[in-house]
């Protein structure tokens, strides 16, 4: 955690993960980012602007742009990491992984262990994620469906510090990893604007990476654990502030890396409050909340005081209609409430 | 004036004005709201690519069926979802096409013969093979046509699409609506081959490519596209070269485009020029043109209006039709 005063250097997730890529790219000349429309000029900077002013400093020989072509985006960012580079790919929204599951879950994923070890596969595919009033194919949570895949890393970044220390690690890291980033976080303008929390934190001008695998807890309490990411994390701190007058005192733990997940940090909390809860915006059926569920019954069963609680997106496609959106995505009240019900049990 | 263009009626040529200018006065209309907070979400528009959407499903009958984009609004209207329920869905009200689920991207109504617009880049390319397939088998006489940009013809889904239906001999037109950029991405930064009906002859398929401005020339070649496609001939694609008069979303500054381009382009409006071809080939007067006018906006209004008035979805409704 930043150990100088809070209000240092506060930047957004945007301008944080623009400033570790950038150091990354001077640090190592192998590095390259590769996806659509990000380094056009007067364009947008990638579909959040994280990339903008990042063409200027390193040409378009390093900002590549493509075709619309999911598919050749990630083989090639795969093909270049197996000849020893270390892209950056974008998605503009994660829900076009789809579109290159067979390069992401048959090739990246599998290329060490199908050559005993011989190749290596350093790409970072950054995805966003999360429910914008843009309906069922640009809003989803897809991490669920990767955390199934063994060789493949999977970080979700919810604020500006960790955003930069974790794509700094990702990029060095020597395994395919996704990082997923929730749309309504970045911090930019616009975001702001169109509801967005202001996520500007403290992040310090110099290098630091933060390490992939490890979880932070990001409020300390003794009665009930919440494991959360990116939006549902401020969901379910605003929930513990607002619960804490009623003399709920909630732990929650940010778990910036669900695979491989930092259970040490998650069953340390567990033993201590008794109690689980997991928040996330991926749907409910099968969502790594599930995975958290299950090894903590494995884990730590002995050291529940109730069940444990999963609260996530209804098993259903994301509508497009803010009532429906806000109906099937986990809000502040329903968390407040799972919590409240949890105390009870 | 396109050569063909003295074949056309009055009829046609009134009814292809008045749908872009519905089209045009809707996409304006619904930008106003937007930006004044009606209307949620995003929006991707499709002012000055009118003469496509109108010129292509003046041609089909209601049995026929489409699959769009996420820039869907003018086929919607075209194909002949009303803007009564194209709007109240943008609005995200139960009395919308797709019961306020689907949103400005997923556009359609299977009663006028739409799948939902698929927001997927290229993703209708190769669903509209199911349907022309099933249009095959079943020796209906119905045809698809699926739009899509220049940007999607990069995907592999165009090509799978595309060689599919060629083998198969699918009763499918493809129209392919070059408006030279996928969002900020021009064309010739992405593909050496600067036409996308170019393409067309890998796959052994018939292609054409039309004035996308000039809503007569669009109808003609869809025309003969779409008879060639119903009589067993298919499949064909027909390439349009147009341009959004817009950013590719909302928000969209288009720095990455130059403003002497866009007035080139401008100057090429779709639908004053109609209006002109129609007084000068005596098809119609001023006066008629004052007249579908006023029409549009009337239908409009209503349309507005019956969009504030509609009830929200239920928070129930969300896991309704999750599984038929
Ligand atoms: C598979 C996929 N990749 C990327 C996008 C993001 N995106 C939406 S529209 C668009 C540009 C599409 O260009 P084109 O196909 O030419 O259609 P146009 O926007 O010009 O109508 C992009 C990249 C998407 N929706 N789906």
């Amino acid at each position: 955690m930043p150990s100088v005063a809070p209000t240092e250097r506060k930047i957004s997730i945007a301008e944080a993960l623009r400033e570790g890529i950038a150091e990354e790219m001077r640090r190592d000349p192998s590095v390259f980012l590769i996806g659509e429309d990000i380094g056009v000029p007067g364009g947008f900077g990638g579909a959040f602007g994280v990339y903008l002013g990042l063409p200027e400093e390193f040409g378009r020989e390093r900002i590549i742009d493509t075709p619309i072509s999911e598919k050749a985006i990630a083989g090639a960012a795969l093909g270049a990491a197996l000849m020893g580079m270390r892209p950056i790919a974008d998605m503009q929204y994660s829900d076009f992984l789809f579109e290159c599951m067979d390069e992401m879950v048959n090739q990246a994923a599998k290329m060490r262990y199908m050559s005993g070890g011989k190749l290596k596969a350093p790409m970072v595919m950054r995805a966003p994620v999360g429910a914008t009033q843009r309906g069922a194919q640009h809003g989803q949570c897809p991490e669920s469906y990767f955390c199934h895949v063994p060789g493949i890393k999977v970080v979700c970044v919810s604020d500006a510090y960790h955003a930069k220390g974790l794509i700094k690690s990702a990029v060095r890291d020597d395994n395919p990893v996704l990082v997923f980033e929730h749309k309504m976080l970045y911090g930019s303008k616009g975001r702001q604007m169109a509801g967005g929390m202001d996520l500007t934190c403290h992040v310090p001008a110099e290098e630091y990476t933060f390490p992939i695998g490890k979880a932070v807890v990001k409020r300390q309490g003794a009665d009930l654990t919440i494991v959360a990411t990116h939006i549902c994390l401020y969901r379910a701190l605003a929930a513990a502030e607002a619960l804490a007058a009623d003399g709920i005192d909630c732990e929650i733990i940010d778990p910036l890396t669900l695979v491989p997940l930092d259970t040490e940090t998650i069953w340390t909390s567990v033993r201590k409050t008794g109690r689980l809860m997991i928040v996330h915006e991926d749907t409910l059926t099968g969502g790594w909340g599930a995975e958290i569920a299950a090894l903590a019954a494995e884990h730590c069963i002995y050291s529940l005081k109730g069940p444990i609680k999963r609260v996530a997106a209804m098993d259903a496609p994301v509508p497009c209609s803010p009532i429906l959106e806000e109906a099937v995505i986990p809000s502040q009240a329903r968390i407040a409430a799972a919590i409240r019900d949890q105390m009870n049990q | 004036m396109s050569v063909l263009a003295a074949e056309v009626s009055r009829e046609v040529a009134l009814g292809l004005h008045r749908q872009m200018l519905a089209i045009r006065r809707f996409e304006e209309r619904v930008y106003t709201l937007y930006l004044e907070g009606e209307i949620p979400g995003t929006l991707h528009q499709c002012q000055g690519q009118e003469a496509v959407a109108a010129g292509v499903c003046a041609n089909l009958a209601k049995t026929d069926w489409i699959t769009s984009t996420h820039r869907p609004h003018g086929h919607a209207l075209a194909k002949g979802v009303s803007m009564r329920s194209a709007m109240a869905e943008l609005y995200g009200k139960v009395t919308g096409c797709c019961r306020g689920k689907g949103g400005s991207m997923h556009l359609g109504d299977p009663a006028v013969g739409m799948l939902p617009a698929i927001a997927i880049v290229g993703g209708g390319n190769t669903v509209v093979t199911g349907l022309g397939l099933s249009f095959k088998l079943r020796k209906t006489g119905q045809v698809a046509v699926c739009f899509f940009g220049e940007g999607a013809s990069n995907e592999g889904a165009f090509h799978e699409g595309l060689n599919f239906a060629a083998v198969k001999q699918l009763p499918i037109v493809f129209v392919c609506e070059n408006n030279l950029y996928g969002a900020s991405t021009s064309f010739d930064q992405v593909s050496l081959v600067p036409n996308v009906a170019d393409r067309a002859s890998a796959y052994g398929v018939e292609a054409s490519t039309a004035d996308g401005m000039d809503a007569l020339a669009v109808y003609d070649a869809a025309r003969v596209a779409i008879d060639k496609a119903r009589s067993g001939r298919g499949p064909i694609l027909l390439e349009c070269k147009t341009y959004r008069f817009i950013g590719h979303s909302r928000g969209d500054a288009r720095g990455y485009r130059s403003k002497a381009e866009e007035a080139e382009w401008l100057a090429k409006d779709p639908i004053p020029r109609i209006e002109r071809d129609i007084v000068r080939m005596g098809l119609g007067t001023e006066a008629d043109i004052d007249e579908l006018r006023r029409s549009v906006e009337d239908e409009l209004e209503d349309a507005i209006l019956f969009s504030r008035e509609s009830p929200l979805p239920q928070v129930s409704d969300a896991m309704e039709d999750v599984y038929a």
